[in-house]
């Protein structure tokens, strides 16, 4: 067992939360695909079984977990397709700071319509039609 | 002991050890971002097309997908996704367990479970995509 270490190499600031934040979305993407892949394979067991096991899916909690799983995946592939830039691009360790505020304003440009989109069925079932 | 016995010293920690070296890493870094790129297009367009488009989530169950997988175009998005994505999470649940786990014995068999766990999922992923019957049941 390794001694407790003394003091800390994490450094805090946009690029170490950047890096946690990208290790935890893809925890957690890659245990969904997992389950994702199972609830797939029903459709070899028979349409039945797959088209319940689908029903949870549109279930208001588990609509609302979706959003979260496309967050996920979008901060993961955002982020990820900067640290790209951060390796390849000449000047990419020096606008790594502007290039996450940068994701940050895209995820957030997709995620609103993207969350109305998602959403609008359980929001309608839920509450009455809106329109 | 002289000042040369000492410098000479010196060349030993920098000698290239027996161990056999290996690209591995080097490989697997590349794989990461080449895998990444490929996916970002793939995963997306998957979530955009199932969650957003036309209805969203609620619109699927098992026509809609015997619909998309009478097409090789669909059936090949879904089997390229599919494994680069088991491998692309797979070597960075890796990379988390060799960070973290610091007992040899329990990286070895956290690594193990996750070897074993993702190799059944791409078997069985790819099982579905090329035995699926639209006629079942």
């Amino acid at each position: 067992m390794a001694t407790t270490p003394v003091g800390t190499l994490y450094r805090g600031g946009e690029g170490m939360w950047s890096w946690v934040a990208q290790r935890i979305t893809g925890i957690a993407v890659f245990f969904f695909l997992y389950v994702h892949v199972l609830d797939t394979a029903l459709v070899r067991v028979s349409p039945e079984a797959y088209d319940l096991v689908i029903a949870t899916y549109k279930t208001p909690l588990v609509n609302l977990l979706e959003v979260g799983l496309v967050g996920a995946v979008l901060y993961h592939a955002l982020n990820g397709l900067r640290v790209i830039a951060v390796d390849f691009w000449s000047r990419g360790p020096r606008y790594q700071r502007q290039m996450l505020w940068g994701i940050v304003a895209v995820w957030v440009l997709v995620m609103v319509p993207g969350t109305y989109f998602m959403l609008k069925h359980t929001v309608e079932a839920l509450f009455g039609t809106t329109s | 002991m002289s000042v040369t016995d000492r410098n000479l010293d010196l060349g030993a920690p920098r000698s290239r050890r027996n161990r056999q070296r290996s690209n591995y890493e080097l490989y697997a870094w590349v794989f990461m971002r080449v895998s990444g790129i490929v996916l970002v297009f793939l995963v997306l367009g998957h979530l955009f097309i199932m969650n957003i488009l036309d209805g969203g989530v609620q619109r699927i169950n098992f026509a809609f997908v015997a619909g998309r997988w009478s097409s090789p175009f669909w059936q090949a998005w879904d089997l390229i996704m599919l494994w680069l994505a088991m491998l692309h999470g797979t070597n960075g649940l890796r990379t988390i367990i060799n960070d973290y786990a610091e007992r040899d014995q329990t990286r070895f068999w956290l690594k193990m479970l996750l070897y074993v766990s993702s190799a059944f999922i791409i078997l069985l992923g790819t099982l579905v995509i090329f035995t699926f019957d639209p006629n079942l049941g």
